[in-house]
């Protein structure tokens, strides 16, 4: 009996509460993301018809 | 015995959470404390100064295309930063002057830190080599390496000589400008970034001078520490007069034209008095009010010279 050992994994709820000061930065942080993720948009679309100049219209239909 | 003596409980790796993520998810972190990674004062001085070299440069850009090389430029010097500020904030904690940085104010992970300043060096060298060109994109590589690798990894910690070697990163920025409009390096970008190499130990050993408790406490080898106050004065005249030289340079090779000549040489003349100044303090004085003095200076000094070029090129440009 001795050498026997039963390793039990126990599953904690590990779920993480936060407070109204840290939902506040959370919210704070994910808009910041979202306008610099929504500037590099622009910014990459305006450059590739700078790039390519009125070019980048013609195509065929 | 029983078999329940025996049992070993552990947590789920898998469903816990890490200390790091509790620790992200946790933080307190506004937007602003991330713009404050980024040095914003040492922003400001790269954005100018690169501006000079891109306005300066022979060619044209596009000026959105100029606007997004100048903010890759400020981001990428931004992220090199933030990248020194993770790993230094050991130090940056004993210090007065830095104690309140994000990290060692416990405001930022230093993950969080480090994942920002790699995130956004990969971003704006992408940004600027896609968008820009190519070379401009490796030279800012270059620089951020530079700052965080060969300045804050391997010199400050280790030689006097660190933000002498150290101050080719600050001096970087001009000559990307340059580079941005031409795609290749000129004479007149290597002689911008000579006048901040040549400038940068005088600005940040008179900084020492005064701030040399805090550098002690800190254990960073600055030059008043290793060599004593009167080496550095002298080494600090030395260079003065080196900058003095360096900084009339432009005009001499063409690219400055008659104001800038005037500047130049009223401003370093100005510089060596100053310098003068902390040369005939006492390395014993206890306010070193001289040393005070050359720093806010040198400030202005830089900001003579690269102001009179910019405003040259911009009369050449809209004449």
């Amino acid at each position: 009996m001795d050498n026997i050992v039963i390793k039990v994994t126990r599953v904690e709820d590990e779920r993480i509460e936060l407070n109204d000061k840290q939902k506040k930065a959370r919210r704070a942080r994910n808009i910041a993301i979202a306008l610099l993720l929504g500037l590099l948009v622009v910014v990459f679309y305006f450059v590739t018809v700078l790039k390519f100049g009125p070019v980048v219209l013609e195509r065929t239909l | 015995m029983s078999i329940a003596d025996n049992i070993e409980t552990e947590s789920d790796i898998g469903l816990s959470r890490t200390g790091k993520q509790r620790e992200f998810a946790g933080s307190l972190a506004m937007p602003h404390d991330y713009f404050v990674l980024l040095k914003p004062r040492v922003m400001s001085l790269v954005v100018f100064t690169a501006f000079v070299g891109l306005i300066m440069a022979p060619g044209n850009i596009h000026p959105f295309i100029a606007l997004v090389a100048i903010s890759a430029i400020a981001v990428g010097a931004g992220a090199a930063g933030a990248l020194n500020m993770w790993y230094d904030a050991d130090i940056d904690a004993i210090m007065s002057r830095t104690s309140n940085r994000p990290i060692p104010a416990g405001i930022v992970a230093p993950v969080s830190a480090l994942t920002f300043g790699i995130f956004m060096a990969f971003m704006s060298v992408m940004i600027l080599g896609v968008l820009v060109n190519w070379l401009s994109a490796s030279l800012l590589a270059f620089t951020i390496f530079f700052y965080v690798i060969v300045y804050s990894h391997w010199l400050k910690r280790s030689t006097p000589q660190n933000i002498v070697i150290g101050g080719a990163a600050g001096a970087f920025p001009p000559v990307i400008g340059w580079v941005a409009v031409t795609n290749s390096i000129g004479i007149e970008s290597i002689i911008l970034f000579a006048i901040i190499f040549v400038w940068t130990p005088p600005h940040f050993w008179s900084l020492a001078l005064f701030r040399s408790d805090d550098y002690k406490k800190a254990g960073i080898p600055m030059m008043p520490i290793v060599a004593g106050n009167r080496s550095t004065q002298n080494q600090i005249f030395g260079y003065s007069i080196a900058l003095a030289i360096v900084g009339v340079l432009p005009w001499v090779l063409g690219f400055g034209g008659i104001t800038y000549a005037m500047v130049s040489v009223v401003f370093g003349m100005a510089f060596v008095y100053f310098a003068f100044g902390v040369l005939r303090m006492s390395p014993s004085d206890d306010e070193m009010k001289p040393a005070k003095k050359l720093f806010v200076f040198s400030i202005i000094y830089l900001f003579a010279l690269f102001a009179t070029l910019l405003g040259e090129a911009l009369w050449t440009i809209l004449l």
